[in-house]
């Protein structure tokens, strides 16, 4: 019953599967961002007091939701390499913290560029935008604490661990920067509400998360088949890859 | 004590002293921590000078202004007792993991948590009740009111112990490597965050006279967590570290 679990699970299977599984995955991602910013772009009509600025939202809010997701993709994964010792769940694990780092930069990027004109500052206080910015050092720190190691399990084993650890505080620390922001005073800049946003504004906007989350299912793929080729790279399948053959016993 | 009740066998029969009770064991471990930790003093007074360092800097350069001072003292205090907590916690576990008494402790027959647990106690003593003690000397050279002064030094009570704890899980993680105390510093640093905020916060309403018991119920609900989960995590990731 488990037998397509540990198969995926061999290193050699799973970097056959996932170059046709990124394949798989970016050739629609680009497909509905097409759609999605043809949609936002163009499509949508300016919002009645943010004028086209607004626009961003298509692709703030898809880097802000990646951004946590891949967070706690993260954790999952390096809790289930600690637990099960599955050496493939740790390669999924360091793959996803450079994409997350960029989402949540992307996220801040765009968060400013478009706080700029609606607020009048690039930066604000605000405790999503503070919580935000947590989270961007959270990955600093697990990307630091994996590359200090010298031993890959070690790396692995530890880097999960602190993974873990910043899961359990990611709602603390979101809950203790809204309830410290409350008692700032109220923000002088109105903050910006989502009013029940029109539906030929939601749509492009729901084509744009699916399209990043495709996005960024796609580039794991490749970037963890990379890794996991890069950690065999001793073993006789990597060797027969590297010379330009199928990897031995993988039928493609 | 509930938990000085549990009595713990030894498991194995290679062990020829009697078995210990988890509050002996707890109390063996914090002592011989403590005496270690004040035999060497030097290291164990650098945080406590560089806290005091820490709020020195501040007067120097904002202003020396009485209601400057007074606004900024709550977090001027908060983080210089966070940076003093960071400074220090590269000790917690090394020198242990180095000479080999963290393996023996491995391989006793206890909860590993629960001698971390002491550990931690017992570094908190040494680095963080000094500079509880001394917040409300300097808070008083920041003209902070009196009023004001029970609130910070009792939140500092509540909060030090968390940060210890929290920063025993990068300590843990981090025994094994070499000059790790920036990368220390910035893995733990935002898991500590929601500690400052609610130290800070809590004085400031003191100062402004408001009702502060919501930040520090928080702070000891914060405490009695970590209380709780990171000694169980602590022991996972020292392990890592001592392979």
């Amino acid at each position: 019953m488990w037998n397509w679990f540990f198969k995926l699970a061999s290193p050699p299977h799973f970097y056959a599967l996932a170059g046709r599984l990124s394949y798989w995955l970016l050739v629609p991602a680009v497909v509905l961002l097409a759609i999605g910013a043809w949609g936002g772009l163009v499509l949508a009509p300016p919002d009645y007091q943010q004028g086209d600025a607004f626009r961003i939202i298509y692709v703030h809010v898809p880097s802000a939701y990646l951004s946590m997701m891949i967070y706690v993709t993260m954790a999952t994964a390096g809790a289930i390499g600690l637990i099960w010792r599955i050496k493939l769940a740790h390669a999924v694990a360091a793959s996803c913290a450079p994409i997350g780092a960029s989402f949540t930069f992307a996220a801040l990027v765009t968060g400013a560029v478009w706080g700029k004109p609606m607020w009048g500052t690039y930066w604000e206080w605000d405790p999503r935008l503070t919580a935000e910015l947590i989270l961007l050092f959270l990955y600093f720190g697990y990307m630091g604490l994996r590359g200090a190691f010298e031993n890959l399990t070690q790396a692995d084993r530890a880097s999960a661990m602190l993974a873990i650890a910043g899961v359990v505080n990611v709602p603390i620390i979101h809950f203790s920067v809204i309830w410290w922001a409350s008692l700032h005073q109220g923000p002088t800049l109105s903050k910006l509400e989502a009013p029940s946003i029109s539906g030929d504004m939601l749509w492009p906007l729901l084509t744009m998360i699916l399209a990043f989350t495709l996005f960024f299912l796609g580039i794991l793929a490749m970037r963890v088949r990379a890794e996991v080729l890069e950690r065999e790279v001793q073993s006789r399948w990597a060797e027969d890859v590297l010379r330009g053959a199928s990897p031995a016993g993988v039928n493609s | 004590m509930a938990a000085a009740k549990l009595q713990t066998a030894p498991v194995g029969e290679a062990t020829d002293s009697p078995a210990l009770g988890l509050a002996t064991l707890f109390r063996v471990v914090f002592v011989r921590d403590l005496q270690v930790g004040l035999r060497r003093w030097t290291d164990a007074s650098n945080a406590a000078l560089f806290f005091i360092l820490v709020v020195t800097l501040f007067p120097l350069a904002l202003s020396p202004r009485a209601e400057v001072l007074r606004m900024i003292a709550p977090g001027v205090i908060w983080i210089a007792a966070l940076l003093a907590t960071l400074l220090s916690l590269h000790l917690l576990f090394r020198a242990d993991l180095e000479d080999g008494t963290l393996e023996q402790l491995f391989n006793l027959p206890y909860p590993l948590g629960w001698m971390l647990l002491a550990k931690t106690l017992a570094h908190w003593v040494i680095t963080g009740l000094p500079v509880v003690l001394m917040a409300p000397v300097l808070a008083i050279t920041y003209h902070l009111p009196a009023s004001a002064l029970g609130v910070l030094t009792f939140s500092l009570l509540l909060g030090t112990p968390t940060l210890s704890l929290l920063g025993s899980i990068g300590a843990a993680l981090t025994a094994g490597l070499r000059g790790a105390g920036v990368l220390l510093a910035f893995i733990v640093a935002p898991l500590m965050l929601p500690v400052l905020m609610l130290g800070a916060r809590a004085t400031d309403l003191a100062l402004a006279g408001e009702n502060v018991t919501g930040p520090l119920y928080l702070m000891a609900a914060l405490l009695v967590l970590a209380i709780s989960l990171v000694p169980v995590v602590a022991a996972g990731a020292i392990r890592i570290s001592a392979d």
